[in-house]
């Protein structure tokens, strides 16, 4: 690990609660670094679904995040501290077609209750701490060899 | 070096360029530089979507289609394989048929329609998005353009590209064997000569991404017979013709955005056009969030094939045309759709090979040099004024920054900077 310290790449996004029109493009900044890096495809593929699902989270259901992303040659780490509502029930949240959207949201397409679930099947560790009324932090990480 | 192992159909021709970067700037793959005041392409990034062709106000990117005289030097027949987007190109007095009767007359030996493959692909699409059992959802694989765009900047989406041949394909291969059997000649005798909208099919011709060898043998620009063919059809009396398949339909939909999407029997079908709005679709399909999609259509070119930088029609007439000829002369395709499952178990619409993906090479071959690299590449770009004004002869600050990683550039090329 101290080795893999000295080659750690880490960046900071900023993910705004409510702007649709932005939402995605953190997962696709950390997506496409990954490319340049060399990363398998497979694994790429892993870290921006997850990426992507809890970005959205953040759009749809907190008011702002703050995105690192740290990248290792075993190790790729993507956490979202977020200011908002939080989780009352996490272990409900986590449950498949479980959603507390809106009509509006899902008629954006959003709030199939698959995130979190999907978050956890594309990564090797998950952890999720929240507090009602103060916000979540999702820490995801997939590990770059099998 | 890697890049020259990848054929393109266009070139800059350098007298002409005056490097003033507008190919450079609408380069979807950031694939031009502009250095001592003359563009360059980079062949590992081209993957042939014809945008700088367009941009060029001083038509210094020539495309490299084959010419019209070049035709039928080593064979003993030649057949016409026209875009559909052809018959676009003229008025409406002038008919499919005309066209290509007139192409005959200008010394073809034989002319095909890919109408009847393109109505028999829609309906073998339908049969393998209803059994395909994901990932979702599929890509066409009809524009050469977006095919190589997805093996190169997405090649883990490869598997989600239809794995079926073409109807441009489809039809030339019929049309020799049927050729070769009616004439007693062998198929390599044939040459299959496609009417081309856009480079990006010379290349799939010359350098096909699934396979060996295309079945098609060269591609002609639609800009080069146009006119010669207007000449004659603007003489001619309505004609018959002969077609590939006994009930043949016109196929003008594949040459319009959403036209052959349109057809197929899901209604989770999206249509998208243009290299920008492409790159936004393919990273939702990367990001799994069009996981509830069966299809996509995805051209390169605004507007569908009838954009293609080789033709010669306005894009908002050209599509009004072809709309009405679709109303005129398309026929129910559902008719002929047990033979065509049929053959389709056969394998008659199966891709040769897969699609394979074309990464680009990382920054570096070992991963903690790469991951050193892009930490060096984001510290120069903090430095950068971060305008993306292109004076270096890099398209924005970010890819500047990854340029002097690479050692192509010296920071102090950025004038900006310098100027500080
Ligand atoms: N960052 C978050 N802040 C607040 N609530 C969240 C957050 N992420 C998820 N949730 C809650 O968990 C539920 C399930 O999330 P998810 O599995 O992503 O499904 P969906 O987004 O489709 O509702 C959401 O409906 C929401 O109530
Ligand atoms: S959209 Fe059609 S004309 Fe344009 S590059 Fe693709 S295949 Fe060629
Ligand atoms: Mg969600």
């Amino acid at each position: 690990m101290s080795d893999d310290r000295q080659v750690m790449l880490r960046e900071t996004f900023s993910v705004t609660g409510g702007d649709f029109s932005h939402a995605g493009e953190v997962s696709t900044t950390i997506k496409s670094m990954l490319k340049q890096i060399g990363f398998p495809a497979p694994v790429i593929r892993r870290v921006a679904i997850a990426t992507y699902e809890a970005e959205m989270n953040v759009v749809v259901y907190a008011d702002r995040a703050v995105v690192t992303f740290e990248a290792t040659p075993s190790i790729i780490r993507v956490i979202l501290e977020d200011q908002g509502r939080g989780i009352a029930d996490l272990d409900l949240a986590m449950q498949e077609g479980y959603s507390t959207a809106t009509d509006e949201i899902r008629e954006m397409g959003f709030g199939a209750g698959m995130g979190l679930p999907n978050i956890r099947k594309n990564s090797d560790d998950l952890e999720i701490d929240s507090e009602v009324g103060v916000g979540t932090t999702v820490r995801i990480t997939v590990f770059t060899q099998a | 070096m890697a890049h020259d192992e990848y054929y393109h159909a266009h070139e800059v021709n350098t007298e002409m360029c005056d490097g003033r970067m507008k190919c450079m700037r609408v380069c979807p793959t950031s694939a031009i530089r502009v250095r001592g005041g003359t563009a360059s392409i980079i062949g590992e990034l081209c993957v042939d979507c014809g945008e700088c062709i367009r941009a060029c106000p001083h038509r210094a990117v020539v495309p490299l289609s084959d010419r019209l005289d070049e035709v039928r030097h080593a064979y003993k027949c030649s057949v016409a394989i026209p875009s559909p987007v052809l018959y676009s190109q003229f008025p409406s007095d002038v008919t499919p048929r005309q066209v290509l009767e007139g192409l005959k007359q200008m010394g073809f030996d034989h002319v095909f329609d890919v109408g009847a493959a393109c109505d028999w692909a829609t309906l073998a699409t339908s049969v393998f998005l209803r059994e395909h059992k994901g990932p979702w959802p599929i890509i066409s694989s009809y524009c050469p353009a977006v095919v190589r765009f997805i093996q190169v900047k997405y090649p883990d989406l490869t598997e989600h590209v239809l794995p079926m041949e073409v109807p441009r394909e489809i039809t030339a291969r019929e049309a020799k064997r049927r050729l070769a059997g009616d004439l007693d000649i062998a198929e390599t005798d044939i040459e299959a000569v496609y009417i081309t909208a856009c480079p990006a099919k010379v290349v799939s011709i010359r350098q096909p991404a699934e396979k060996e060898r295309s079945w098609l043998d060269r591609a002609v620009a639609i800009s080069e017979v146009y006119g010669p063919l207007r000449s004659i059809t603007s003489k001619m009396e309505d004609v018959p013709v002969t077609h590939l398949f006994d009930e043949a339909s016109y196929g003008p939909g594949w040459s319009r955005l959403g036209g052959m999407a349109g057809l197929l029997k899901t209604d989770r079908w999206i249509a998208v056009s243009g290299m920008s709005d492409v790159t936004k679709i393919l990273d939702d399909i990367e990001n799994s969030k069009l996981r509830d999609m069966e299809f996509v259509e995805a051209n390169a070119c605004l507007g569908g094939c009838i954009g293609g930088s080789l033709t010669v029609e306005n894009i908002y007439v050209a599509r009004s045309r072809a709309i009405r000829l679709e109303q005129r002369f398309h026929q129910n395709i559902a008719r002929h759709e047990r033979r065509v499952e049929r053959l389709h178990r056969e394998g008659f619409f199966a891709m040769e090979n897969p699609v394979r993906p074309r990464p680009l090479s990382p920054l570096d071959s070992d991963i903690a040099k790469a991951i050193a690299k892009v930490k060096r590449r984001d510290a120069i770009y903090e430095s950068l004024p971060k305008i993306d004004c292109g004076a270096c002869g890099s398209p924005d600050c970010l890819t500047f920054a990854e340029d002097v990683v690479k050692g192509e550039v010296k920071l102090s090329q950025c004038v900006v900077r310098s100027a500080h």
